[in-house]
């Protein structure tokens, strides 16, 4: 399976996925240029972590006009794989792939730490390899993933299945204080209607190693392979 | 021409960065200030173009690129011909 990780001016997180995938996952893994037309035939697409033009105006405000962007609808519309790391996510959903819209962490900060997440759709790509409440453990790093939707969105996003992953304490549980950055209803992860398209802030690509920490995040890489297999 | 772009989170959203300076506001003692709701200011300077047009590009470029219709809201103003 052919992996792309797109790279933007500005993304920093593009090494991490690149070696992830290739190395970590061991799949063919290449780079996509934001500024091509070109998806070199990849299976999926990867938007990586880091801060897309510099997130001056709105993080992933800009990048969504980059040329790719139009490959990467029309891979998505098809129902290509789309991962959408951090910024990335924040860039799926300046692009309406993804509802909603992500606001300023809640107490301000930027955070950069480790936390825990909870499975909460197994039946996706992203997660077959996981279970339904299983725990991860995988780091954050962001000053805007404080995920907001008007209530009605956050309705079918909930009813859908489309929330993937909620922030939780190490024993699973959902609290004001494991939800670190204030999103609705704790939610680290979520997918498109069709469940092809997925974006998540915690970065799973820093803990494909146990030298890293964590090999949480394999479980999202692996699962990605289980699809053709 | 100039124009002046405005854009500020929708009433229903929550804005912590507005909550900041109005607690920080009361903590200096202006306690009457109630409310604070921060947004961005874009200044504009348009080239050769009507005021028809101006009038046709200011809200496509407030509402395409400089807002997120999803929690923001916008106002727009020709402030000089």
């Amino acid at each position: 399976m052919k992996f792309g990780v797109v790279v933007f001016p500005g993304s920093n997180c593009d090494a991490d996925a690149y070696h992830a995938f290739k190395d970590a996952l061991g799949q063919p893994t290449t780079y996509l240029w934001h500024k091509d037309h070109d998806l070199q035939g990849v299976d999926c697409v990867v938007l990586p972590g880091g801060f897309s033009y510099g997130d001056y105006l709105r993080s992933g405000a800009i990048a969504r006009f980059s040329p790719l962007m139009q490959e990467v609808r029309e891979f998505a519309g098809k129902g290509g794989l789309v991962l959408g790391i951090c910024n990335g996510f924040q860039v799926l959903l300046e692009l309406n792939l993804l509802p909603g819209a992500m606001l300023r962490n809640k107490r301000l900060k930027f955070l950069c730490q480790y936390v825990t997440i909870r499975v909460e759709n197994d039946r996706t790509p992203f997660t077959r390899k996981g279970t339904k409440d299983q725990i991860l453990r995988i780091p954050i790093a962001h000053f805007d993933g404080n995920w907001y939707a008007p209530p009605d969105t956050l309705k079918e996003v909930e009813d859908n299945g489309q929330v993937i992953f909620r922030y939780c304490d190490p024993e699973g549980r959902l609290t004001p204080e494991s939800n670190v950055n204030g999103s609705l209803n704790s939610i680290a992860g979520l997918s498109n209607k069709n469940g092809n398209v997925m974006g998540m802030m915690p970065h799973p690509e820093r803990a494909v190693e146990s030298i890293l920490g964590s090999e949480d995040g394999l479980v999202v890489l692996r699962s990605l392979l289980e699809k053709i297999s | 021409m100039k124009a002046r772009i405005l854009v500020s989170f929708k009433d229903s959203v929550l804005d912590p960065q507005g909550q900041a300076v109005r607690n920080a506001l009361h903590t200096l003692g202006y306690a009457a200030v109630r409310d604070v709701r921060q947004g961005k200011v874009f200044d504009l300077e348009l080239g050769d173009i009507s005021r028809a047009e101006a009038e046709r590009l200011l809200p496509e470029v407030a509402g395409k690129v400089l807002a997120n219709v999803v929690i923001e809201k916008y106002a727009w103003q020709i402030l000089e011909d």
